[in-house]
């Protein structure tokens, strides 16, 4: 085992771990909390990707702003402070089934591709991927289009969130 | 090296702990908590494949990038639904939301 496969397997772990968290811990702002543990693994996996501006992004929008959404929301939308009664619905185990099926059937079918154990090829000399991404989102021969249409969702969705949440009285 | 297939199945066993979540939890923030994780997971695997694949072709962050505005699109919308119907009934148990049933 190389030093970059133990980093990625105690990395893959601790997400993992932290995700099990997410979705059985009882106290929902717990849940969330567990969810920034989650969040900050996948961004140690973007870097191991070395995939440095993902990383980046997903510290500032996905722990900066959503998980801190997803912890104004939890403390709006309580009785109390306490979490009574069950958190998981009746029909729980087969949502536990589900998912176990969906795993068992993508490690199947992943096992029976021929690219499985591909390896990365070595970052050309000089490949600086944040002025790519840079070129990539703003020429008019890549995706100017899908990047623009973005931030018209983002707006529709700031304008609809506020209106939604907007109490009249 | 770490071979591709280690991201691949990570990944996919993320979905799974997410998909988990989405269908188990009762409250409607633990649902969106469990979409969180799927999309999470989809994105894993959108780098993954840019790092293994063509490095010099950029489809692949371009398309994780896209995947983070939905994403915060998703959850402003969904979040400001659930504080919505809960102050209209007082409740964010996904179970008791039921007023388009018939």
């Amino acid at each position: 085992m190389t030093g970059e496969q133990i980093v990625f397997l105690v990395v893959a772990l601790f997400t993992l771990a932290s995700g099990f968290m997410v979705v059985t811990t009882r106290n929902l702002v717990h849940a969330a909390l567990w969810l920034v543990a989650t969040l900050f693994g996948v961004a140690v996996t973007y870097g191991l990707l070395n995939a440095n501006f993902l990383a980046v992004v997903q510290v500032v929008v996905y722990i900066g702003a959503i998980a801190i959404l997803f912890i104004f929301a939890v403390m709006l939308t309580r009785k109390d402070m306490r979490d009574q009664g069950p958190q998981m619905n009746r029909n729980w185990w087969v949502g536990a089934i589900l998912a176990v099926l969906t795993f068992v059937g993508l490690f199947f079918l992943l096992q029976g591709w021929s690219g499985m154990s591909m390896l990365a090829k070595d970052i050309p000399l000089g490949f600086d991927a944040v002025t790519e991404i840079g070129n990539a989102l703003t020429s008019p021969d890549a995706y100017v289009l899908p990047f623009e249409i973005a931030s018209v969702l983002l707006v529709a969705a700031l304008v609809g969130a506020v209106y939604v949440a907007f109490n009249r009285k | 090296m770490v071979p591709l297939s280690w991201y691949l199945i990570f990944a996919a066993a993320l979905f799974s702990l997410g998909l988990f979540g989405a269908l188990s939890r009762r409250n409607a923030v633990a649902i969106l908590l469990g979409i969180e994780l799927m999309l999470n997971s989809v994105n894993i695997n959108l780098a993954a494949f840019w790092r293994y694949g063509d490095v010099l072709n950029m489809t692949g962050q371009v398309f994780a990038i896209i995947v983070f505005a939905v994403a915060a699109a998703e959850v402003s919308v969904g979040l400001a639904l659930v504080i919505s119907v809960y102050r209209r009934r007082n409740t964010v148990v996904a179970d008791e939301i039921d007023m388009m049933k018939w």
